[in-house]
């Protein structure tokens, strides 16, 4: 029988746990990519160039070759044979255009580009040999600066996968002419680089028997080795990629970087394990959230009842891929008017392409749609919560689709509550405490719930020990955590006794983890395949003697508790699993199981949207000469379905509202317009928040049931904190200071010159 | 990172004759340097690491002044007590800089002796004249957010990154050098120098010479003095603008006052006239404004930086209040006093 003396403590869904990788990470243990240990280790470094656009004329490589310990010098000179075709370079993320090929050819497409990679003994050879390699060059044409690129802006006919056409409705521009309120405005997003902490590394295991394994820095293993298969001609049984800890991506991952394609090819070459990391700077050569314009045009009866809604966006892109982000459609989803109008279009220019980066589109565009909001609200003189809330809408106002839920009505409450914004003085600088101008703004954020097809395994041994298996990933977010919390919650079991395995390319399927998707996603897969393993335990039970649980045949008949099986009618029965497995002579039951949208969720799917809310309010404290800003309080209240692990969950939005705040006021690539090269290429001159920046953070989970959105009812806690807390905070800036800014980030040279 | 020899003498000596070699360089905390090293920016063929010299310790000198040696790190110099009890200034301005982390590796004499951030300094793939003589200066006309408005040449727009150095300016402190000719002593302001035609030299120190100490003269101002520093962010970055202000208020009339800006030029910035128009005043605005406008006299911004002119505008008359009040900002609450 379950020990009963104690109430059995049941962890599950729902149950706020430490991280259960926490021990490993913080000790050292857990393995990073640039960590893995392999025989005959050769180390990569890789010559970055200077220039933005032209072509190589000449690679001396005389004195790198003879510093003792170098191997081989890699360019487009030497390089081993790679297929011709653009397709065999496509990832699970491509994007239309011609995929970036390193060592490629002569041909100088971006500054930073990969021209050499110097294979060594060591890593102190490879690096001072890579320091001596000279590279001449015949420079091209090149424009790095956005606002000239606008000149070449279009839309490709062409779309990425991911883009959603912004839908409109009624005749926007006339109505928009008709409004007696009117709200017009440019806004300006700078580059942002993604800069995880940990840089992107791969060391490739050659095994000297045909197969190899590569430990790569990337948000999808799967996606990873598919890309490697087909341009290196490995098969998958060859070639294993594993990611098992990710120090951070936030999408710069998500898509195979170059370091591992280098690092593949050299290990091909020399038939020999091979290292590559990148340095710092070089983590300021590829993705990128892309520069963004975006004009917002609002049209309001004199009550606040928005008549017309436009936007107008332009996202920055590489010269040889297109990529697309979903900027305008937001507001339109958002906010109920009768006429919307969205444009977007993409401007070439000579860098790398830009990226997926937390939030991707909705950061950029709904933080802008919600200054702009904040903006009419002023001009109507109505409170910016009260103007969300003559403006709310219970559907989907672009699609005209209903919500399979939307509780963001209560995470304006709640969020106002804790706020305290009731209390706010309405008028701009009306608040003030010695030289500080206090403000306070609010914004709301919206972003997807996505689910997508995802494999899982679970083995339950008869020890009592259950492993979980996926090839999801955990890039920080707390994947194992959430994991092995399903599994508790469906079978019953103590985390302590439960095994999380993912981050491996031999693991049951899954896509690359982006899009908040992998909690909801892989958490059903690993549901079912419990829930596989509990059927199983059942049937299992039958064989004991004296039949305990009598005629019990379905799960929804017994509790799962600690071990043991109860029968829900007569809670005195019970069956161990260990019990129930030596009665059927089972020493293991595994079972994989693979959770997709079935008919009823592809109906949902096509007729109702599905997404997360959430409400931002903070306080800004402005000096008033000097125009130092301190981010003193931000509360954040997120309407994301369930949460399966409130701690975790948590850390998801402290970290999206540390990143928003360093949209709102810090994080900035500059680029020299001369050179076509990103300067600020450090952390020490590449700001984001540090410690003295953060204050006071509240999040707050507000009440979502949804069994409709996913299997679990869980819609993902991944992104949705960056979204519009770089408005909020904006809008706080104009009520302390009354001055409207447009250009994120509001540095505070921005905040002195006016 | 290239190549190079290492030594590690115990004698200053030893260290100095080291140093004499052509392409050598001292390496303290390597905060600095280390960076540097990596970025192929630093190309020494013979790194002399000078970590076992005794030059770790503070103590009097003759004059009744305090004697910082090289080697004492910015965090033990900026908690010594007699440091915080005869020379809060620069306590403070230590504790502004950096992080902890940083500054309990960082040496007096590294901080000195670091050099510019300047992005192109730092990027090899660039142009600039600091790096490479002749090359041509990449921040002019280039990206020069971070960069002086003062005491520029069309050489070098570069700023002197540290904040240690703008309170030792206002202290008027004393550098202590040996060299193969011997020990001298540089006044701190002649330590640094501007860029001129030389922008490779950012101070007056002859090749191969080391600092052994730092001297901080008698006078104490422990009433008057505040360092502000404006940046990017609350902490963990470089002044865009600093402020060191060490005042003697004297029956209502400012007896001597010292100002010293960091983050506009290459070295920390100074004008005798300025600190001498304040001298018989009432500490009010007026006198402040007036001095500012003496200090910024000839400020120029290169675009992206002309920003750092109203900044500075705004923030010495703010210092020079917060001095004469008494009332010094505080490095932990970062609410501007
Ligand atoms: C990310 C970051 C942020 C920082 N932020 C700040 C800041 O906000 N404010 C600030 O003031 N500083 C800041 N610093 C700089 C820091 O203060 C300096 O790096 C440090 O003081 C250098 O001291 P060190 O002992 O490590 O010098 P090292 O790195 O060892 O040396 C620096 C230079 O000084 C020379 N040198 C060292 N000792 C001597 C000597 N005794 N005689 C002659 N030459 C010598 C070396 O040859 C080298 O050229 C920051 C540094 C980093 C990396
Ligand atoms: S400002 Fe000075 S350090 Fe910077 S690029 Fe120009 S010459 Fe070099």
């Amino acid at each position: 029988m379950p020990d009963t003396r104690h109430e059995p403590i049941r962890v599950g869904i729902g149950t706020p746990l430490n991280r259960v990788d926490g021990e490993a990470k913080v000790t050292g243990q857990a393995q990073y990519a640039a960590e893995y240990p392999a025989a005959g280790l050769l180390h990569g470094v890789i010559v970055s160039g200077r220039i933005a656009r032209g072509r190589i004329t000449g690679i001396d490589e005389t004195a790198a070759r003879s510093v003792p310990g170098v191997v081989e010098v890699l360019t487009h000179r030497n390089r081993p044979h790679t297929p011709w075709l653009d397709r065999n370079y496509k990832d699970e993320l491509s994007i239309p255009g011609d995929p970036f090929r390193p060592l490629e050819s002569e041909e100088i497409q971006f500054s930073g580009q990969p021209v050499a990679l110097v294979l060594a003994e060591t890593f102190e050879a490879a690096r001072f040999a890579a320091s001596l390699i000279d590279v001449s060059y015949e420079a091209a044409p090149h424009n790095i600066d956005f606002e000239a690129s606008l000149a070449e802006k279009f839309l490709p006919s062409k779309k990425r996968n991911s883009y959603h056409e912004p839908k409109n409705h009624g005749d926007a521009d006339a109505a928009f002419d008709k409004a007696e309120l009117r709200h017009e405005a440019r806004y300006h997003l700078a580059v942002e680089h993604h800069n995880p902490m940990e840089m992107h590394a791969t060391t490739v295991d050659w095994h000297g028997d045909g197969t190899l394994t590569v430990y790569d820095k990337n948000q999808g293993s799967q996606g990873v080795q598919s890309y490697l298969c087909n341009i290196f001609g490995f098969s998958k049984k060859e070639l294993r990629v594993v990611n098992a800890y990710v120090g951070g991506a936030f999408g710069s991952g998500l898509r195979p970087q170059y370091q591992v394609y280098l690092a593949v090819m050299a290990a091909k070459h020399m038939q020999r394990s091979v290292r590559v990391v990148m340095t710092r700077q070089q983590m300021f050569t590829h993705a990128h959230r892309p520069e963004a314009v975006y004009t917002v045009k609002l049209g309001a009866e004199p009550t606040g009842k928005l008549t017309a809604i436009l936007g107008d966006a332009t996202t920055s892109t590489s010269r040889f891929e297109d990529n697309m982000e979903d900027v305008v459609i937001w507001g339109m989803i958002n906010y109920d008017s009768p006429n919307m109008k969205g444009e977007y279009s993409i401007a070439p220019r000579d860098t790398y392409t830009s990226a997926d980066m937390r939030a991707p589109g909705a950061a950029t565009g709904m933080t802008i749609f919600e200054i702009a909001m904040d903006e009419l609200a002023y001009k109507a003189g109505v409170d910016p919560l009260e103007f969300r809330m003559i403006n709310y809408s219970d559907i989907d106002a672009m699609y005209r689709t209903p919500f399979t839920s939307k509780a963001l009505r209560e995470a304006y409450r709640e969020g106002a509550a804790a706020f305290g914004w009731d209390r706010r003085s309405p008028e701009p600088r009306s608040m003030r405490e010695g030289r500080e101008l206090i403000g306070w703004g609010m914004a709301t954020g919206l972003w997807n719930a996505e689910f997508v097809e995802t494999s899982a395994r679970a083995r339950l041994t008869a020890d009592g020990r259950l492993e979980v298996a996926s090839a999801t990933s955990d890039i920080g977010t707390g994947t194992y955590t959430v994991l092995a919390l399903v599994a508790a919650d469906t079978l019953g079991l103590r985390p302590e006794r439960i095994t999380v395995r993912i981050g491996d390319s031999d693991l049951p399927h899954s896509q690359v983890e982006g899009g908040s998707r992998a909690a909801a996603s892989a958490g059903a897969a690993v549901q079912l395949a419990c829930q596989a393993v509990g059927a199983k335990l059942l049937a299992a039970a039958a064989k004991v003697e004296g039949k305990p649980l009598g005629d019990a045949r379905s799960l929804e008949d017994v509790t799962l508790t600690d071990g043991y099986m109860i029968l829900r009618s007569d809670p005195s029965k019970a069956v161990s699993f260990a019990d129930a497995m030596a009665a059927s002579g089972l020493d293991v039951i595994e079972e994989e199981a693979t959770a997709k949208p079935g008919l009823g969720d592809r109906i949902s799917q096509m007729t109702k949207s599905r997404n997360v809310h959430s409400a931002v309010f903070a306080e800004v404290r402005v000096d008033e000469d000097l125009g130092q800003v301190r981010v003193t309080r931000i509360v954040n209240a997120v309407a994301a379905g369930r949460i399966i692990n409130p701690k975790t969950a948590r850390s998801q939005i402290l970290g999206g509202v540390v990143m928003g705040m360093g949209m709102a006021l810090h994080e900035e690539t500059m680029g020299d317009p001369i050179l076509g090269r990103w300067m600020n290429h450090n952390l020490a001159e590449y700001h984001i928040p540090v410690n003295a920046d953060v204050h006071d953070i509240e999040v707050i989970f507000v009440d979502e049931p949804d069994p409709e959105v996913t299997p679990l009812g869980a819609k993902g806690v991944g992104e949705i904190g960056i979204i519009s807390t770089a408005a909020a905070i904006a809008n706080a800036i104009f009520h302390a200071t009354g001055q409207r800014h447009r250009n994120l980030p509001i540095t505070i040279d921005r905040l002195i010159a006016t | 990172m290239i190549r190079f020899d290492y030594a590690r003498p115990t004698e200053v000596s030893d260290a100095v004759r080291e140093g004499a070699a052509e392409q050598a360089t001292y390496l303290a905390g390597g905060t600095n340097l280390v960076d540097l090293l990596k970025e192929n920016v630093a190309r020494p063929t013979r790194v002399v690491d000078i970590g076992r010299l005794p030059l770790a310790e503070i103590g009097e000198t003759e004059s009744g002044g305090l004697r910082l040696g090289a080697l004492v790190t910015n965090s033990e110099t900026a908690y010594d007590s007699r440091v915080q009890e005869r020379y809060p200034l620069l306590s403070s301005a230590i504790l502004a800089g950096a992080t902890a982390q940083l500054r309990n590796a960082a040496t007096n004499g590294g901080n000195i002796n670091q050099r510019t951030r300047c992005y192109y300094f730092y990027d090899v793939a660039t142009p600039c004249n600091k790096r490479n003589p002749g090359q041509g200066c990449g921040a002019i006309g280039g990206v020069n957010r971070i960069h002086a408005i003062l005491g520029t040449s069309p050489h070098c727009i570069a700023t002197h990154p540290s904040d240690m150095a703008v309170a030792l300016a206002a202290l008027q402190a004393e550098v202590r050098v040996t060299g193969s000719d011997g020990e001298r002593v540089i006044p701190f302001a002649d330590y640094h120098r501007l860029p001129g035609e030389e922008p490779w030299r950012d101070n007056t120190l002859k090749p191969g010479e080391l600092v052994t100490a730092i001297d901080l003269p008698a006078e104490r101002f422990t009433q008057n003095f505040t360092y502000l520093k404006l940046r990017d962010r609350l902490s963990y970055a470089f002044a865009l603008v600093s402020v060191a202000v060490a005042m003697r208020i004297e029956d209502g009339r400012i007896a001597e006052a010292r100002i010293a800006l960091g983050g506009v030029a290459h070295k920390p910035w100074r004008r005798l006239e300025a600190e001498e128009v304040l001298v018989g005043r009432a500490p009010d605005r007026a006198a402040f404004d007036a001095a500012t406008e003496v200090l910024l006299d000839g400020a120029r911004g290169h675009g992206a930086n002309d920003f750092k002119i109203p900044m500075a505008r705004k923030a010495i008359p703010r210092a020079l209040e917060q001095a004469a009040a008494g009332t010094p900002q505080s490095q932990t609450d970062k609410r501007l006093a």
